[in-house]
């Protein structure tokens, strides 16, 4: 297998997990909140996926558990953020810290346990296409996320929900004097982002490399949390910047491989130091993040 | 005939606050009917009241006779009561069809067909695909009202609705309320402009201190009656025109430019004024069109290097706000809290924010006793009333805490002092005394620049007038020799401008 075969091959697998992440912050962002502790969400799903699958055998428990775990713990921040009216920040960081002190104390009994992945399935016709065929065998949560991506921009840009959510983002106080009820549409977007949290970490970790170590999620909530705002909370651009993470991260993965004289602890720094440039550059763009930014972002909220 | 809407003793309490009081109020059929009272009287809380935004603390709201308890505005619309607000509920990141398509159910592009057939009935015409972002503020009046009138209204609230318009749009304004009235919609004005009232309304619930004080025929009562109903005491009479000489040249633009990269925000183009010592010159205009980054160059929150600006002799384009300061020059930001002040902090603290150079200072720590003595003086110069230097700025009320920092500025002996927006939501009382101690000082000598969205205002108080227009600004209009409708061209751009001439 070729450099390029392996980037295509692996590329869409090595930025799920990131992409589920971001996906489910770029919601929650959109309706005014900051959720912080998107790391220890994912480190609970994985832990909690992982445990599952094992134990029943079962990918499709794994997640369910993962997504139920993530979705719970978030709800505790939505609690007190929306509840008590504490600061977004602090309380994203004291989740995602609860998180990943959870996980670690679910998964000591498992750790070093392996289980199985999941089959790749190839699209028919395209997996057939010279240079790029590798790009189209991957396994099912791959493609459902995809699809998922493109549901939630329909969804954003085309229905009244996504206009509802948008709004609350944008002027919640504007949202209430119309009549939206703008907590529980908050905590309702805190739990659908929890829930994809957690299974982007169980994806890490029951099918991305099927085993249990803790702290395996090592840092990837970061990067989605960058990626949303990367994205400028624009689906499209969210997705497109995942797949970039994901084909850099084994790009250096095959540059060691060929024996390039670099220390490896640089190259591995390369993926996370394109994203903050590619960061920096589209965020000097002044005009495009105000018009995207999302007004209320992080601001409390009381009737 | 039944009352279309009646409040039967309806009170709400916000905190320490009576915002409402044991109100009663009759609305009748294809009636406009006034809700008149100043900053602060409890209009907006009644109206909210109606809207089912909040709910009463006590007494019966009766639709068509009959009791309803409403719990939010969709179970107000769904009754019939739609409502246009002061500040606008609309999202600026939305479209005007999003925007609407958020309350009015149906597919967008019927909604878009049925948003221009509006348009053209009522003389409400706007973009339907145009952001919200990008439309003026009277265009974003007409799309809160379309928004209205799609849901078949039986009765319309307006919320202040004339406080944003220049007046050939209030004309406007007015014609299409008279259509909806001639169609059978109710209409509740809340208002505190006294020849609106009496120009537009038939009925008038007056309100004071969240009570109701009386119910009229606007059109039977000379504004003199209504101010008194609506203040508690006759008027404060108003100020005497004096003409005095200027002096030398204070402030000096010169073919001002100013590229705004922000989106929402407003580019200046070729602004030239001066403004004399010993004369107050008005920028007339609809908040909007480039005041905030007009005051922002000035002030030098936003320093822009060149000598386009010269105040006080100098060339200050490099010169940052300290310094501009130190110089003699003085301002009075729009924004009272956040700007003018800090919420939090006591008045003592928040005086010695710009009166540090008055010996409230030595040696990098503040003193005390001085800085209380400042603010004390200050406090009672300027007839702020609060408990004392100690007091939360937050909890002053916006008139008091305008006479404070006015007040704080004014003891500086500023010889250019800039003012936004001197009597933004202050009381008719407190903004008089604030008028006459900006003509006080300039009869004194001082250089001022007032930034206003008032009218009247300008005209009671300016020499001169500009009208600032999209970023741009009208020639000098001197105040004795200009009439409103000349300005108000100009607030719609359709005056005579320099460049349009050239």
């Amino acid at each position: 297998m070729n450099a390029v075969d392996f980037i295509l091959a692996g590329m869409l697998a090595a930025a799920t997990p990131m992409l589920l992440a971001a996906l489910g912050e770029m919601v929650v962002e959109r309706s005014g909140v900051l959720n912080l502790g998107l790391e220890g969400m994912m480190a609970l799903g994985a832990a909690l996926g992982f445990i599952t699958t094992y134990t029943y055998q079962s990918h499709a428990l794994g997640f369910l558990a993962a997504g139920l775990g993530g979705a719970a713990l978030s709800l505790v921040f939505a609690l007190i953020v929306l509840g008590f009216v504490a600061n977004q920040v602090a309380a994203g960081l004291a989740i995602g810290i609860l998180g990943t002190g959870l996980s670690a104390l679910f998964g000591k009994s498992f750790e070093s346990l392996t289980i199985s992945g999941l089959p790749k399935m190839a699209l028919p016709l395209l997996s057939d296409l010279p240079v790029v065929a590798a790009l189209f065998v991957q396994d099912v949560v791959v493609w459902l996320t995809i699809a998922l991506a493109l549901s939630i921009w329909a969804v954003m840009n085309h229905s009244k929900l996504g206009l509802i959510i948008r709004a609350v983002g944008e002027n919640p106080h504007a949202a209430r004097a119309i009549g939206f009820r703008v907590l529980p549409i908050r905590c309702a977007a805190i739990a659908f982002g929890g829930a994809l949290a957690g299974i982007a970490g169980a994806y890490a970790s029951t099918v991305y490399t099927p085993l249990w170590a803790d702290g395996m999620i090592a840092g990837r909530g970061w990067i989605a949390l960058a990626l949303v705002v990367f994205g400028t909370w624009q689906t499209g651009r969210v997705v497109f910047g995942a797949f970039l993470f994901g084909a850099l991260s084994l790009g250096e993965l095959t540059t060691q491989a060929a024996g390039v004289n670099i220390p490896s602890q640089l190259l591995a720094c390369v993926p996370y130091i394109v994203t903050i440039l590619m960061l920096a550059v589209i965020s000097s763009n002044r005009r495009r993040m105000r018009l995207n930014t999302i007004a209320s972002l992080g601001q409390p909220f009381e009737k | 005939m039944t009352a279309l809407l009646s409040l039967q003793s309806v009170s709400k309490r916000y905190g320490a606050v009576q915002a409402n009081a044991g109100i009663n109020l009759v609305v009748d059929p294809g009636s406009i009917h006034a809700i008149l009272g100043e900053n602060g009287a409890g209009k907006s809380t009644l109206m909210k009241l109606i809207y089912g935004v909040e709910s009463p603390d006590a007494g019966v709201i009766l639709w068509k006779g009959q009791p309803v308890n409403l719990s939010s505005p969709a179970e107000a619309r769904a009754l019939g009561i739609g409502m246009v607000f002061q500040h606008f509920s609309l999202f600026e990141t939305l479209t005007v069809v999003q925007n609407i398509a958020l309350i009015v159910p149906g597919r967008k592009t019927d909604l878009a067909r049925r948003i221009r057939t509006l348009g053209d009935e009522f003389g409400l015409n706007v973009d339907p695909e145009a952001m919200v972002h990008a439309l003026s503020v009277g265009e974003r009046q007409r799309v809160e009202i379309i928004r209205c009138l799609l849901l078949n209204p039986e009765l319309l609230i307006l919320d202040e609705p004339t406080s944003v318009l220049p007046p050939q749009s209030v004309a406007r304004l007015f014609e299409t309320l008279r259509a909806l009235q001639a169609r059978g919609v109710a209409i509740l004005f809340i208002s505190h402009k006294l020849e609106e009232i009496k120009e537009l309304c038939d009925t008038a619930t007056i309100l004071r201190g969240g009570q109701v004080t009386g119910r009229v025929d606007p059109r039977g009562h000379s504004a003199k009656d209504l101010a008194t109903l609506m203040i508690g005491r006759a008027m404060p009479p108003p100020l005497p025109a004096t003409v005095q000489a200027v002096g030398e040249v204070r402030l000096e633009l010169s073919g001002l430019d100013f590229v705004n990269d922000d989106p929402f925000g407003v580019s200046l183009s070729d602004i030239s004024l001066r403004v004399h010592s010993g004369e107050i010159v008005g920028i007339a205009g609809i908040s909007g069109n480039g005041q905030q980054e007009l005051a922002a160059l000035i002030s030098g929150e936003v320093v822009q290097p060149g000598d386009m600006i010269r105040m006080l002799g100098h060339a200050v384009g490099a010169v940052g706000v300290a310094q501009r300061r130190k110089m003699g020059f003085a301002f009075v930001p729009e924004e009272r809290l956040g700007r003018g002040a800090v919420p939090e902090m006591s008045l003592a603290d928040n005086a010695l924010l710009t009166a540090h150079g008055a010996g409230l200072v030595q040696n990098g720590f503040i003193r005390r006793t001085p800085e209380r003595a400042y603010t004390a003086a200050c406090i009672a110069r300027y007839d702020v009333r609060t408990p004392g230097p100690e007091a939360e700025a937050g909890a002053l009320s916006g008139g008091n805490l305008q006479k404070f920092i006015m007040g704080r500025e004014m003891m500086l002996e500023p010889k250019l002092l800039l003012v936004s927006q001197p009597t933004w939501g202050v009381d008719i009382g407190a903004a008089t005394d604030i008028r006459q101690r900006l003509v006080a000082m300039r009869n004194a000598g001082a250089a001022i620049l007032v930034i206003s969205e008032e009218l009247e205002e300008l005209f009671q108080i300016c020499d001169r007038l500009h009208v600032l227009h999209k970023g741009h600004l009208s020639p000098c209009l001197p105040t004795h020799a200009t009439t409103v409708e000349e300005v108000g061209t100009y607030m719609i751009g359709a005056g005579k401008s320099p460049e349009v001439a050239a």
